[in-house]
C-alpha cells in the first residue's frame, strides 16, 4: 500500500469568500438565539402543542448526519476497505463538526440556554435524553481520539482499535437519538422501536450524502480528488442506504396501519394531512428515495452532474423526512379519551399549525453553518486531505 | 536554545503577567464605584448576623429550596417570601418595589459586585400586593390587577 | 550538548530526570491535601447537611399519596370555576392565544360520536405513579414529591420541553413570555414548564387545592384525599363506586380518578 501524505487547504480567494459568507450566517444565527432567549418563544412559531419546531429538524438532522459521515472512516478503520482509509480524517472531521452544530442549535434554543451548566451537571439516567446529552459530548472525545490516533504516526496501530469505539459509539448515539423518540409511548407517531434503526439508516443514507457532496466541492480546489471508481461505488453505497431508510420506515408505517389505535394517524399523514403528506409523499418518498435511486440504480457510471443532483436531492428529502416526523407526529393531537370527540379551551382534539419564523430558520442555518465554518478551520489548520490517493487506489 | 534566552523570555512572560495583574487592580479603585447603599430591613433580625448572610446566603437559599421543593419541609425562617418580606423596600406608594427599580434590596449588592440575580425570573421580587385596581405599581399593568379583583370578588361569594 | 539536567521533565527526551526530583515534591503534596482534608472534612459535611434536628421532622409524607376524583356528572358544562380558582392561586392567565397560553386545568367536552351525548370535565396534571414526565426530564427537574405529587423544580429546568412530548394528557405548558409580578407562594418563569402542582404550598399546610374549595361551592365535583389510607373519604369512594383513569391502559397508574366519565 502506497505511503498517503496528507496537506492541509491551501486556502485561497474561493475558499476566504465561502467561510466570510458562512460566517455571515453563524452570526445570524446567534442573533436569532439572543432574540429567541431575550423575548420567549413567544416570537417563535412554536406552541404548547409543536414544542419542537424548525431548529430541532436541522439539529436532529445534523446530529444524523455526524454520525453517518462518519461511517466512511469505520469503513476503513473496523471493516478493513483499503480505499476508504484515506478519507478517515476527513470524515472524523466531519463527524465532529457536524454534531457541535448540531449541538449549538439544540442548546441555543432551550428555554433557559444558560442553565447548560446544569444540564451537564444533573443527570437523570431514566432519561434517554440525559443518555444523549452523555453520548453527544463523548462523541466528540472519542472521535477526537480517535482522529488524533490517525495523526500521530506512533500510535497509528492502535487506530483499528479507536476506530471499533467510535464506530460502536455512533452506532449508540443515533439509537439513542431514535430512541427520543422511539420512548414515547403516549404519542401514535411516536412510541414504536423501529425507530431506533430507522434512524441508524437514515444516518447512513445522508451521512453518505453529505460526505460525497464535500469531497466533490473539495475536488474542484483541491488538486487531488476522488478516485473515480471508488465514487462509483459510494453512489451505489448511496442506493443501498437509501433503500433501507425506505425499508424500515415502510415497516413502520405498514404496522401501523395494520395497529387499529395508530390508523387515524397514518390516515392523516398518508392522506390528508395536507403539508405533512405533501412532503412525505412528494419530498421524501419521490424526490429523496425513488428519483436518486432510479438516476444511479443499475447504471454502469453516472456523471459528477448526477452523483451532486442525487446527493442533493437524498438530503432534501431527508430534511424532509425529518421535517415530518418531529413536526408532524407533534402536530396530531393526543387522544386522551379513545373513541370520543374532544374539545377544550387548549387545542385537545384539533390539529396544531406550525409557521415557523425567522428567527428559528436563522438558528437552524446559524448551526449548519457553524458546521461548515469548523470544517473549513479545521482543513486549513490540519493535514485531513489525502495526497497520493491514486497511488492507494491502484494498489 | 540556549538557557539564557529561554530564561530571558520566562521573565519576560512573568513580567508581562505581573504588569497586567498590576494595572488590574489599580485600575479597580479608578472607576470610583460608590460602595453599595444596602436599604434597611423591616422585621426582626435577620436567620444569621450580616457578614454571615454577605458570604453564605446563596448556599443556605440553594440548601433550604432543595428542601423545600424536594422533600417539602418548608422550614420557619427558610422561607424566600419571608426574607422579601422583612427586606421589602417601600415605592412611595404603599406597595414595594420589584426588580426592576435599582432601589430593590438585592440589587443593592448585586449591581455593585455585577452578579446577575437568576432569582427573580421565577419568584416574586416584593411581598404580594393587595389586588386593587388603583394601586398598580409602575412596572405592572393595571388591568391585570382589575382582573384578578374580579376573578377574587367572583370566587369569593 | 548543554547541560540539561536542571530542566524540568519536557517530555522531548533530552536527558532530565523528573523521577528523582518530583518525588520528595509529591509526598510533601500528598500529605499536604491528605491534612488539609481531613481538617475541612467535618465541616463540610456539617455545612452541607445541616444541624438543625427539627428540619427532620416535616415534609412530605411518603406514606401518603394525594389524589383527586372528580365526579363528571356533577360537572356542569360551562361551569369553569375550577379554572378561575386556579388561576387565581397560582398567578396565570390566558391572554386568547391558546397555543402559547400557560394551561394548569382546563374543562375539556367530550362527545360521543355515536350518540351524540356530551360531558364536560376538568382535566388537569394527574399526578401519575408512574409519570412519564419524570422519566424522560434530562436533569431531573421533573420529579415525584415523595407523597406523589409530580411537580417541576424549576431551578433545575433548562426548558427542553421533552415532558411536554412525553406527557399523554398534555398537562403541561410552556411559559413562552416574560412574567412579571408572581404569586409568592406559586413562583413560575420564562424558560420553563409548568403544570398543575395540586396547590402543594395549600396541601402542605393542610388546605385543599384552590380547584377543590371552589367547586365545593359550585358543584361539589371535585374530591381530594390520601388516596393510599384507605379510611379517607376519597379511598371509600373510590372502593365503592366504580371510577376510571383517563388513558389507564398507559399502566402509568394516574392519582387522579374520574367517575361517570
Amino acid at each position: 500500500m502506497a505511503n498517503i501524505v496528507y496537506t492541509e487547504c491551501r486556502g485561497g480567494q474561493r475558499f476566504w469568500m465561502i467561510f466570510a459568507s458562512l460566517l455571515v450566517f453563524v452570526a445570524i444565527g446567534g442573533a436569532s438565539a439572543l432574540y429567541m432567549e431575550h423575548f420567549g418563544h413567544i416570537v417563535t412559531g412554536m406552541s404548547n402543542e409543536i414544542v419542537w419546531g424548525l431548529p430541532h429538524v436541522f439539529a436532529v438532522f445534523l446530529i444524523v448526519v455526524a454520525s453517518g459521515v462518519l461511517n466512511i472512516a469505520s469503513l476503513g478503520s473496523v471493516f478493513g476497505e483499503m480505499p476508504y482509509k484515506p478519507k478517515a480524517r476527513l470524515s472524523g472531521v466531519l463527524a465532529i463538526a457536524f454534531l457541535i452544530g448540531g449541538l449549538a442549535i439544540l442548546v441555543l434554543d432551550l428555554g433557559r440556554p444558560d442553565r447548560l451548566t446544569v444540564a451537564m451537571t444533573n443527570y437523570n439516567f431514566r432519561s434517554i435524553f440525559a443518555w444523549n446529552v452523555l453520548l453527544y459530548s463523548g462523541f466528540i472525545a472519542v472521535v477526537g481520539a480517535y482522529l488524533v490516533v490517525q495523526m500521530t504516526r506512533a500510535w497509528q496501530k492502535y487506530t483499528p482499535a479507536v476506530g471499533l469505539l467510535a464506530f460502536l459509539w455512533r452506532l449508540t448515539l443515533t439509537t439513542g437519538t431514535g430512541s427520543i423518540f422511539g420512548f414515547l409511548m403516549a404519542r401514535s407517531p411516536y412510541g414504536s422501536a423501529v425507530l431506533a434503526p430507522l434512524f441508524i439508516a437514515m444516518s447512513l443514507a445522508y451521512g453518505l450524502a453529505v460526505f460525497i457532496l464535500i469531497r466533490l466541492a473539495l475536488e474542484n480546489s483541491a488538486s487531488k480528488g476522488l478516485g473515480e471508481e471508488l465514487l462509483q461505488r459510494l453512489m451505489r453505497l448511496l442506493v443501498i442506504f437509501v433503500g433501507s431508510v425506505a425499508y424500515f420506515s415502510g415497516v413502520f408505517h405498514f404496522t401501523s396501519i395494520y395497529t387499529a389505535w395508530r390508523t387515524d394517524w397514518e390516515a392523516y399523514l398518508l392522506l390528508d394531512g395536507g403539508l405533512y403528506t405533501l412532503l412525505f409523499w412528494g419530498a421524501y418518498v419521490l424526490l429523496g428515495t425513488i428519483v436518486p435511486m432510479a438516476m444511479v440504480y443499475g447504471r454502469k457510471g453516472v456523471s459528477r452532474r448526477v452523483e451532486i443532483l442525487a446527493s442533493t436531492l437524498v438530503l432534501l428529502g431527508g430534511i424532509a423526512h425529518v421535517y415530518v416526523i418531529i413536526i408532524g407526529g407533534q402536530a396530531y393531537p393526543l387522544n386522551l379519551f379513545p373513541g370520543y370527540e374532544v374539545t377544550s379551551g387548549f387545542n385537545d382534539g384539533v390539529v396544531a399549525s406550525y409557521v415557523p419564523t425567522l428567527p428559528e430558520l436563522g438558528l437552524g442555518l446559524g448551526g449548519t453553518a457553524l458546521a461548515l465554518v469548523l470544517t473549513m478551520v479545521a482543513m486549513r489548520v490540519f493535514r485531513l486531505l489525502p495526497m497520493g490517493e491514486v497511488a492507494a487506489d491502484a494498489s | 536554545m540556549s538557557e539564557r534566552s529561554s530564561l530571558s523570555r520566562l521573565l519576560l512572560v512573568v513580567g508581562m503577567l505581573i504588569m497586567a495583574m498590576a494595572a488590574g487592580i489599580l485600575g479597580a479603585h479608578a472607576g470610583d464605584v460608590p460602595l453599595p447603599a444596602v436599604p434597611k430591613a423591616t422585621g426582626g433580625s435577620c436567620v444569621a448576623p450580616p457578614d454571615v448572610m454577605r458570604r453564605s446566603h446563596m448556599s443556605m437559599l440553594q440548601h433550604g429550596r432543595d428542601l423545600s421543593v424536594r422533600q417539602g419541609e418548608r422550614v420557619e425562617g427558610g422561607r424566600l417570601t419571608g426574607c422579601i418580606s422583612c427586606h421589602a423596600v417601600s415605592d412611595g406608594k404603599g406597595g414595594a418595589v420589584t426588580v426592576s427599580s435599582p432601589q430593590h434590596f438585592c440589587r443593592a449588592c448585586h449591581d455593585y459586585a455585577a452578579v446577575k440575580v437568576d432569582c427573580f425570573e421565577c419568584h416574586a421580587s416584593r411581598p404580594e400586593q393587595p389586588a386593587k385596581a388603583t394601586d398598580a405599581a409602575p412596572d405592572a399593568p393595571a388591568s391585570s390587577y382589575a382582573a384578578l379583583a374580579d376573578y377574587a370578588r367572583e370566587i369569593a361569594r | 550538548m548543554t547541560d540539561r539536567s536542571q530542566s524540568f521533565g519536557c517530555g522531548c527526551g533530552c536527558g532530565s530526570k523528573p523521577e528523582t526530583v518530583d518525588a520528595g515534591r509529591r509526598g510533601f503534596l500528598a500529605g499536604a491535601v491528605a491534612t488539609g482534608a481531613t481538617v475541612l472534612a467535618p465541616g463540610v459535611t456539617l455545612f452541607a447537611y445541616g444541624t438543625d434536628p427539627a428540619e427532620a421532622a416535616t415534609g412530605a409524607d411518603p406514606k401518603k399519596r394525594w389524589g383527586l376524583l372528580i365526579d363528571v356528572s356533577k360537572c356542569a358544562d360551562g361551569c369553569t370555576a375550577c379554572v378561575t380558582a386556579c388561576q387565581t392561586e397560582n398567578g396565570w392567565k390566558t391572554t386568547g392565544r391558546p397555543a402559547t397560553d400557560p394551561q394548569w386545568i382546563r374543562k375539556v367536552t367530550l362527545r360521543d360520536p355515536k350518540s351524540g351525548a356530551t360531558r364536560s370535565a376538568p382535566v388537569m396534571c394527574q399526578h401519575c405513579a408512574a409519570p412519564p414526565c419524570v422519566d424522560v426530564c434530562p436533569t431531573g427537574a421533573s420529579f415525584k414529591r415523595a407523597d406523589g405529587i409530580v411537580l417541576v423544580d424549576r431551578h433545575r429546568c433548562i426548558g427542553c420541553r421533552y415532558c411536554m412530548m412525553a406527557c399523554p394528557y398534555k398537562a403541561r405548558s410552556f411559559v413562552h413570555e416574560p412574567l412579571e409580578d408572581q404569586k409568592p407562594h406559586a413562583p413560575r418563569g420564562l424558560g420553563t414548564v409548568e403544570g398543575c402542582t395540586l396547590c402543594v404550598h395549600r396541601v402542605d399546610k393542610g388546605e385543599a387545592p384552590a380547584c377543590v374549595e371552589a367547586c365545593a361551592g359550585a358543584g361539589g365535583a371535585i374530591l381530594f384525599g390520601d388516596i393510599a389510607d384507605p379510611k379517607s373519604e376519597i379511598s371509600k369512594v373510590i372502593a365503592t363506586y366504580a371510577t376510571m383513569q383517563i388513558r389507564g391502559d398507559l399502566g402509568v397508574d394516574p392519582g387522579v380518578r374520574y367517575r361517570n366519565l
